[in-house]
């Protein structure tokens, strides 16, 4: 039989989940003995190059790039994972949903903020090869279905081994009270 | 006169004028509660403690437990209603949890762990909330604020007039400093209030982070456990 195969993506995320994932330590070993990895940012693979069993998305969305990923991975992924709190809710990058419009965002990060010194055009970025920001960030399964969600800012390593373990072997999730958390 | 009461099909004992929260706690059963703090007159706010009081949903809070009552604290249809309370609370307000202050002794975070909340069924409504922080000590959080008019019941005595109000009405009703009472807060008032309030809409300023992850009030056991086990464990 062949391995199960999986792959990752970070969207609108910091990537501690994937560092949360790397968190796993040995476990990795034993890991790689039981699925193959295909698109991820561990293993430097850019594109997914088939049909996977399993996706894990960090992140929430913030930009265009960031739903078509997340299309892109809930098409070709069998069950797909929300790994964290902004896959989850929006997170941090969410701040700027209830308070801020993203004129305001993009004014104080290019041009108000104190630490910005070298923009004396006032210029914001524009070029049509950037993403389109969007009006708010969405968590993911406000775009797409999600099947299963991994809270956790970042997760703790032992309800990410918990959840791919039981994923794999079919058995049931534990979700110990000790790795359970928001943050 | 003693008063017998029946909770889930085991009988106790309760005092005069005792709730029927009260009377559950005592006897090792642990009803979920929001809103509800001993020393402060209970008022039923958050409906988190609704238990079936003779058949009918009462908030046991303001219960007053009365011989021969019957009352059911855990039924699945109550456990549904109080799960799905917590997640309407987190989408209504704007609780980032990563990034505040009380996370770890949250009490609605608690909840949300002891019902394995993972995600809301309900949309986010990131609504629009202020935070004031241009008082000395104490730093107010609206986003985080679940109203469940605890700091405003809270007195220094029965009858004194209390240090915070409510101000305005309906989606917009916010938790306010009593007229001329912000000057009162002191650095052991303010972290008297950032221990009255459930969550991390009272900020006692500069007491952030101050306890290590791992060490937090319900880091290790889920909320409730301390009552669970006086009693040998109702689940």
């Amino acid at each position: 039989m062949n391995k199960p195969l999986i792959a990752t993506a970070s969207l609108a995320g910091c990537f501690g989940c994937h560092m949360s994932i790397m968190d796993l330590d040995d476990r990795i070993m034993q890991l790689i003995e039981l699925v193959e990895f295909n698109k991820s940012p561990i293993n430097d693979i850019k594109e997914l190059s088939k049909e996977c069993d399993i996706g894990l998305i960090e992140g929430g969305c913030a930009n265009s790039d960031n739903i078509r990923l997340l299309k892109e991975f809930r098409k070709n992924c069998r069950v797909l994972v929300a790994v964290g709190e902004c896959a989850i809710m929006g997170g941090l990058p969410a701040m700027r949903n209830n308070n801020a419009s993203i004129s305001e965002c993009l004014q104080e990060a290019y041009i108000d903020c104190v630490s910005v010194q070298t923009n004396d055009e006032g210029l914001i970025p524009n070029d049509e090869e950037l993403p389109m920001l969007l009006d708010q960030v969405y968590p993911c399964h406000e775009i797409v279905k999600i099947d299963y969600f991994i809270p956790g800012c970042a997760p703790r390593a032992d309800l990410i081994w918990d959840v791919l373990t039981a994923l794999i072997s079919g058995k049931k999730m534990e979700l110990s009270y000790e790795c359970f958390k928001f943050d | 006169m003693s008063i017998l009461i029946t909770i889930n099909g085991c009988e106790y004992r309760a005092e005069p004028g005792q709730s029927v929260l009260e009377t559950a706690k005592d006897n090792g059963i642990y009803i979920p509660t929001l809103c509800n703090y001993e020393g402060i007159k209970a008022q039923g706010c958050c409906r988190l403690c609704t238990c079936l009081i003779n058949g009918r949903k009462t908030t046991a809070c303001t219960a007053l437990a009365a011989d021969k009552m019957v009352v059911e604290t855990n039924t699945e249809e109550l456990e549904w209603i109080r799960s799905t309370i917590i997640e309407l609370l987190f989408v209504e307000g704007n609780h980032f949890c990563p990034a505040c202050e009380k996370s770890g002794s949250c009490e609605l975070q608690a909840l949300a762990y002891r019902y394995r909340m993972t995600v809301p069924q309900f949309p986010y409504s990131f609504s629009a909330k202020d935070v004031e922080s241009a008082h000395g000590t104490l730093l107010i959080d609206h986003n985080r604020c679940v109203l469940c008019k605890r700091c405003v019941r809270w007195r220094p005595e029965p009858e004194a007039p209390g240090w915070f109000v409510f101000a305005n009405r309906g989606h917009e009703v916010r938790i306010r400093f009593a007229h001329e009472r912000a000057a009162d807060f002191d650095k052991s008032l303010a972290q008297a209030a950032m221990d009255i309030c459930p969550v991390g809409a009272i900020i006692h300023k500069g007491r952030g982070y101050d306890i290590p992850i791992g060490r937090r009030k319900y880091d290790q056991l889920p909320i409730g456990s301390d009552i669970e086990q006086i009693g040998g464990g109702h689940e």
